[in-house]
């Protein structure tokens, strides 16, 4: 058993519990955005930032990535953490404004202006999709592809897979798009888009060979510029 | 950075539609695949074909039992992998920082001009493939251009129209005379030291070095330029491309005998003794140039 402070309270959690996990336990709530139970973390949206450590050793690390230490100090949420977690919303809001879970947590956190250039991108790389694939679905379908600024995801050379068995578990996990992603229930999703409420993607027959990640969005089709 | 340019042996580049599987499984068969040695073998299917053709990577998967996905993430991730076939020649323009601040742009823009293609871009008769790299690691030397394997320094605008003729006519045609890497040299038989110089007959304009060859029950002589670093010869019979040849001292009739293997084709290497101390070594391979010079 490891003990730790979160947040001044002591907790003791088992050996490679993360500090998401821990703080969970405690009750308190760190934002998440790549990160789901049953796939491996990841630590690609930066958004579960906890500070560690004390005076001028503090660091901000990624709770859904970094394991418990014996008598670690771990903040949730200090001034510098929800600074970080803010800016950190706030790009993620400018690439990929149309989100409904970015635009909801961004409102969460008191975001109430875009300062940066809205990009509108179909996907942030969050991996969720590609983890989903490989490890519920076992399937390795997509995968990330080239690196740096033209990394992407999608098919080997962008053609069907033939692995792909068309489970739609990528589209159900994709946080950039919830309209494409929510079909079995379209009514709750609100994509703010296109604000196209009866997109054409829902009347389509369900999980035929289209997958988002293949085609940018046939509901609001953005102009991207 | 790592640098793309290893392309050795242009001629063994296949023709690009067909992917021989029988080859692909023989580079598999020589790697361990269950190792991860992926990037060995992509590297070694680059080497043959020139760049990674869907068909050769499709048979990787299936036969190392790694997802298609995996193989094709680590060949876009490389720069030095390529999914599109590539021209003869490779040129690689720096456009570092150091570079860009000496006017790396200016050149890139000047290849691209001469050759009418983009940065990342193959000329249309295959002939060229203009690529930039962040930083070559020779700062100092910049702006530094690589083409098909050499380096050149400091180049100028005014040089780019000469460094693509001579990429066409090949940059291993050394200068006999002009070129300071050619030097005479003095050799004897290791069996009996007798010089095996012979005055008689002459190649590249000095004396040669006899020796005798056998190949398939025939024999003859061949004379070897003395100067290092030409591989000027002429031999009594046409010797076939490619084929490796027994070596026998004129003088005592003792064969020639190998200490290492070439390291460019496996072929043994010949060594000789050098008047003055030292070891030159020749490879047995009609074809294969390469030769080493150990001084003592
Ligand atoms: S949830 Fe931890 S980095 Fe995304
Ligand atoms: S944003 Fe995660 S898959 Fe598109």
């Amino acid at each position: 058993m490891i003990t730790l402070k979160i947040n001044g309270l002591d907790v003791s959690v088992e050996q490679g519990t993360t500090l998401l996990e821990a703080a969970k336990f405690l009750g308190f709530p760190i934002p998440t955005l790549c990160h789901m139970e049953g796939l491996s973390p990841y630590g690609a949206c930066r958004l579960c930032v906890v500070e560690i450590g004390e005076g001028p050793k503090a660091k901000l690390v990624s709770s859904c990535t970094y394991p418990a230490e014996e008598d670690l100090r771990v903040r949730t949420a200090s001034q510098r953490v929800l600074r970080a977690r803010k800016m950190i919303l706030e790009l993620l809001l400018a690439s990929c404004p149309q989100s409904k879970i970015i635009q909801d947590l961004a409102s969460a956190h008191g975001i109430r202006q875009q300062r940066f250039k809205q990009e509108h991108e179909d996907c942030i790389l969050c991996g969720l999709c590609v983890r989903m694939c490989a490890e519920q679905m076992v399937a390795k379908a997509i995968g990330f592809r080239n690196r740096g600024q033209n990394r992407s995801i999608g098919t080997p050379f962008d053609v069907k897979s033939d692995v792909c068995r068309l489970c739609g578990g990528c589209m159900y996990v994709c946080p950039a798009c919830q309209l494409r992603c929510t079909y079995n229930e379209p009514e709750k999703a609100i994509c703010g888009g296109c604000a196209n409420l009866t997109p054409p993607c829902v009347d389509k027959e369900q999980f035929n060979d289209m997958m988002c990640y293949m085609d940018p969005c046939v509901a609001c089709e953005i102009k991207k510029d | 950075m790592k640098q793309d340019a290893v392309v050795s042996n242009k001629d063994s580049i296949k023709s690009q539609e067909q992917v021989d599987s029988e080859y692909i499984l023989r580079v598999l068969e020589k790697h361990d695949e269950n190792h991860g040695e992926l990037i060995a073998i992509l590297e070694e299917i680059q080497t043959e074909y020139g760049y990674l053709p869907e068909e050769a990577l499709r048979i990787v998967s299936d036969k190392t039992n790694r997802s298609l996905v995996d193989i094709y993430a680590v060949a876009t991730f490389y720069r030095t992998f390529s999914l599109k076939p590539k021209g003869k020649h490779l040129v690689c323009a720096c456009l570092g920082t150091a570079c860009h601040v000496r006017g790396a742009p200016r050149i890139i823009e000047e290849f691209e001009q001469q050759l009418g293609i983009k940065a990342g871009q193959t000329t249309e008769d295959k002939e060229f493939t203009l690529e930039t790299v962040n930083c070559l690691g020779a700062c100092a030397l910049g702006p530094v251009v690589v083409i098909d394997g050499y380096y050149f320094s400091k180049v100028k605008k005014s040089k780019v129209t000469q460094l693509l003729d001579k990429a066409i006519k090949g940059f291993d045609e050394l200068e006999i005379g002009k070129d300071k890497r050619i030097f005479p040299v003095d050799v004897n038989c290791p069996n009996c030291n007798h010089d095996l110089k012979d005055e008689t007959f002459e190649v590249d304009g000095c004396p040669s070095v006899k020796l005798i060859i056998s190949l398939d029950h025939k024999e003859g002589w061949l004379r070897l330029s003395s100067l290092y670093g030409s591989c000027n010869f002429s031999t009594e019979f046409e010797i076939p491309e490619g084929k490796v040849m027994n070596f026998t001292c004129p003088h005592c009739r003792k064969k020639l005998h190998s200490t290492s293997n070439c390291s460019m084709c496996g072929a043994p290497m010949i060594s000789m003794l050098v008047s003055g101390g030292g070891i030159v070594s020749i490879c047995s391979r009609r074809g294969c140039k390469n030769h080493m010079l150990d001084l003592i």
